[in-house]
């Protein structure tokens, strides 16, 4: 049996792949009248791993045994990894020294399925039950939903959580048949159906039972079947619709120990990953439609080269140049380059003053990108649109993509 | 030429008392030279007494501005802030709505580099366990950019308010006792703690939650700079991490795999049979239906409910927002409009048997929203099958179509919907029938006096139903 110091690495190594460790959405705690921890709404990362990712909450399973079977999963009943579960009493202790230090904003606890789903499910509450109950604890919890639980053990979850995720795992219902052949989308979606219902339903009355306030997210694995970006941007859409997600994290797939015979040997480029977090962004603040994201992509597959805004703009010419001083908002914001918050500081700017070149670098920090498609009081390009050379003169030179940089 | 010499680096309410005297004599900003104590300079003459009387009006937005960028290390954000402070009050008064200008441009991006500083402190201190004479103390190290420490002091006591703590930095050390906050002179780094036992088990985390297979150091550095470094004790660890991340990788991918772990005495779940002979296993049946495409970005089967042996059965169009969620019919706005004109027509809800003529919710994603879209007619007749088997099993003496769609469900026909309500008809197969409006038909009504005419028209046509079929009364 490993020690709590193995354990904690077993566990950890095997919590790795999920994208998400955020700590946003909280309501606001405190403990100035007891209890330890607090909860100031924006997430803190607390550090930085050497794959650039973030380290805000302590992300680990309680056990890595499973009784699923999926191959992208490194916890699949066949793999021969090392096992470990935590008691209880171990996760409720490491998460509260590391955050007596200040090395988290609080827990992120997933579990591989053991026994039973309900079985799981009451064992993840049990430590969020703890912290809370027993402790005091006020910092941020994630506990990941198990689908098939009872339903009082997901209320009881989304009592003591800030937020709850279920991971859809795979863009489409082939890929998670061939690939996680004992989960079912439908009882992932009737699932996060029901957490979206309960969410309102606080969301509505505040006499309803506390219910998860920073809402649900979920996970996508992105290259590991042969969905193209269009599918995964609608399945996406999709997901936003139906269950208000706060997030959706795409998770590119890596190679993995022990890995199945039934996955790719290649890991998707991590670049990929990054154009559809880009996407994702400009349909959910940028009022472009899903349709006209995917519309026109060659493979279905976004460019690696150019982010999709200036690939969109590129494609739809016509459309420009666009008068800064005068444009709609939802013209500005389909501008390459320009951000919301630029854009908004510059529809309050141009009331006050005539917005010139020098005064967009001041409001969007660089106008590379946006000076071939805008017109400003002293800037108006001539011919550039028309060029055949704009979409090189605007990409990155070509290099090879390293992982190690 | 004026020279001001101000006691405190951080102090807002000292320049305020400080810029009300210079504002109020007219003293333009190049008259002005700022300098916070110990580096005095010596030419000039003395600030002229401030008339701490004159009010001075100056928008919203320059004291958080202002608090903010005084905090900063930059020797001149005084002159700043007081050129600010100037044009304000001298025809520009909406100066700070345009971030464009240059010298709010400048103060905007010290007060980010402030907010960063602040983050990152909250971030990146971390405490050292030790034991004192009054018992456990955490204390920690720390170097930050620019002078925050008591802008990030409430941070830190909302967090751990119950514990005692210090933090000690080059510019200042900041103690609370569990009730009450202190400030006190700067310390020097070697008067911290060196090490905490639980770093140990910090770094063990650390090194297993990295992906060697995901290794991206520009990445880290742009959101961890290596300033920060020095003072995390899982830092010493990245080089190493890095270093083996490649060979780590590479042997992943190449290595064969094993045969999968022996998973004997695990059993698959069994495949749903078919053939159903009951409502529960129709409504199972019904669970995995594909028969139209609708079912994709539909979360669920919404299939009917109610007695197994009811008198009459509702049919409505398709389940809403939702009903898909909740996997039930008539839930939602509608459903409740129906259930108030159910019991003013005196019938039992227990009773009757509700269900949908399409049996996934249609609709087209909107942002966030999804907007109801009327299902077509080759969708209704491809899940007319289900409806008329749930009918089959239910037998009922009447079917009641609510609105169009179910109309067309229960005919075969489009029909006009105001031609044909109100009457007891015959549907197709011999059933006896009535047709009258769905209830989302009524919300939509607009004007008040029109809805409640509506509603009345309604409730009088399922009033037809309780008279025709007394036992579904509702027990007086």
């Amino acid at each position: 049996m490993p020690d709590t110091l193995q354990k904690l690495e077993i566990l950890a190594d095997a919590a790795k792949y999920d994208a998400s460790c955020s700590s946003s959405g909280a309501e606001k705690r405190n403990s100035r009248d007891g209890g330890l921890g607090s909860t100031t709404g924006s997430g803190i990362c607390h550090s930085y791993t050497p794959d650039g990712r973030c380290v805000s909450l302590l992300k680990i399973l309680l056990t890595n045994a499973c009784v699923f079977d999926c191959s992208y999963c490194i916890n699949r009943r066949s793999s021969n990894v090392q096992r470990a579960r935590f008691t209880v009493d171990e996760v409720v202790s490491l998460t509260l020294n590391f955050y007596r230090r200040n090395y988290i904003e609080g827990l992120f606890l997933s579990s591989g399925i053991i026994r039973s789903p309900d079985y799981t499910m009451e064992q993840i509450t049990r430590v969020a039950r703890e912290l809370r109950e027993t402790h005091g604890f006020r910092g941020y919890i994630h506990l990941k939903t198990i689908p098939e639980a009872a339903p009082e053990l997901i209320a009881e979850a989304g009592r003591h959580a800030d937020r709850v995720s279920i991971n859809v795992e795979l863009p489409t219902e082939n890929g998670l048949t061939k690939l996680a052949p004992e989960k079912r989308s439908a009882t992932i979606r009737k699932t996060m159906g029901s957490l979206r219902l309960r969410i309102d339903e606080t969301l509505a009355d505040h006499r309803a039972p506390r219910f998860a306030p920073a809402g649900q997210s979920t996970q996508m694995i992105v290259g590991a079947d042969g969905a193209p970006d269009t599918t995964i941007l609608s399945t996406s859409a999709n997901l936003y619709a139906n269950y208000s997600l706060k997030r959706i994290y795409y998770s590119a797939f890596s190679p993995i120990p022990d890995a199945s015979h039934a996955l790719p040997v290649k890991a998707a480029p991590l670049v990929r990953e990054h154009r559809l977090y880009q996407a994702d962004w400009l349909f959910r603040f940028y009022g472009f439609s899903t349709d006209e994201l995917t519309s026109g992509l060659p493979d279905g597959m976004l460019d690696l080269d150019i982010d999709p805004k200036l690939a969109w703009a590129l494609r739809h010419r016509e459309r420009f140049p666009v008068d800064v001083n005068t444009a709609s908002r939802e013209e500005l914001l389909r501008i390459p380059g320009l951000g919301t918050k630029a854009i908004d500081k510059l529809i309050v700017a141009r009331q006050h003053r005539v917005v010139r070149l020098d005064d967009l670098t001041r409001l969007a920090g660089s106008v590379k990108r946006a000076r071939a498609f805008i017109v400003t009081a002293d800037h108006r390009p001539t011919r550039i649109l028309d060029d055949l050379h704009l979409r090189a003169k605007l990409a990155p030179p070509p290099k090879q993509l390293s992982l190690f940089g | 030429m004026y020279r001001i010499a101000l006691k405190q680096q951080d102090s807002f309410e000292e320049f305020r008392d400080v810029v009300r005297g210079f504002i109020t004599g007219e003293i333009a900003p190049e008259d002005i030279s700022w300098q916070v104590d110990g580096d005095i300079d010596l030419f000039g003459n003395a600030a002229p007494p401030p008339r701490a009387d004159a009010a001075i009006s100056v928008p919203a937005g320059f004291p958080p501005l202002a608090q903010d960028v005084i905090c900063h290390r930059d020797q001149e954000r005084f002159a700043l802030l007081y050129k600010l402070l100037w044009r304000l009050t001298h025809g520009e008064r909406s100066l700070l709505l345009v971030a464009s200008d240059p010298l709010v441009h400048r103060l905007r991006l010290m007060q980010k580099s402030v907010g960063r500083d602040t983050h990152k402190m909250t971030a990146f201190v971390r405490f050292r366990r030790v034991e004192d004479d009054a018992g456990e103390r955490h204390v920690a190290w720390f170097e930050p950019e620019h002078h925050i420490l008591r802008h990030v002091s409430s941070f830190f006591v909302d967090r751990f308010a119950a514990i005692r703590w210090s933090i000690l930095t080059p510019d200042g050390a900041m103690h609370w006792d569990g009730s009450s906050l202190s400030f006190g002179p700067p310390v020097s780094r070697d008067q911290a703690p060196r090490e905490d036992n639980v770093e140990d088990w910090w770094r063990a985390y650390y090194r297993s939650t990295f992906n060697p297979a995901r290794a991206n150091p520009t990445m880290q550095r742009a959101e961890m700079p290596k300033k920060y470094w020095h003072n995390l004790p899982e830092a010493p660890l990245i080089p190493d991490l890095l270093a083996s991340a490649r060979q780590r990788t590479a042997r992943m991918i190449e290595a064969e795999p094993l045969a999968p772990r022996n998973t004997a005495g695990w059993q698959p779940d069994s495949a749903p049979g078919h053939e159903a002979g009951t409502l529960e296993a129709l409504k199972t049946e019904a669970a995995a239906c594909q028969r139209c495409p609708l079912w994709k970005p539909a979360t669920q089967t919404v299939f009917g409910e109610g007695p197994a042996d009811a008198a009459v059965v509702f049919v409505g169009e398709q389940p809403g927002d939702q009903e898909d969620l909740a996997g039930r019919p008539f839930v939602g706005p509608a459903g409740q409009m129906f259930d108030r004109a159910l019991a003013e027509a005196g019938i039992d809800r227990a009773r009757v048997y509700v269900t949908n003529a399409v049996k996934h919710f249609k609709y087209e994603p909107r942002g966030k929203h999804r907007i109801h879209k009327t299902p077509n007619n080759a969708e209704i007749d491809h899940c007319r099958w289900w409806v008329e088997r749930e009918i089959e099993l239910i037998k009922p003496e009447l079917i009641v179509a609510l609105g169009a769609t179910a109309a067309r469900s229960m005919t075969g026909r489009s029909l006009t919907i105001s031609r044909e309500r109100g009457r007891l008809t015959t549907l197709s197969g011999g059933r006896a029938g009535l047709i009258t409006v769905h209830p989302s038909f009524l919300l939509r009504v607009p004007d008040a006096d029109a809805q409640a005419r509506e509603y009345r028209r309604f409730v009088e046509d399922l009033g037809l139903v309780a008279t025709h079929l007394p036992a579904i009364r509702k027990a007086a």
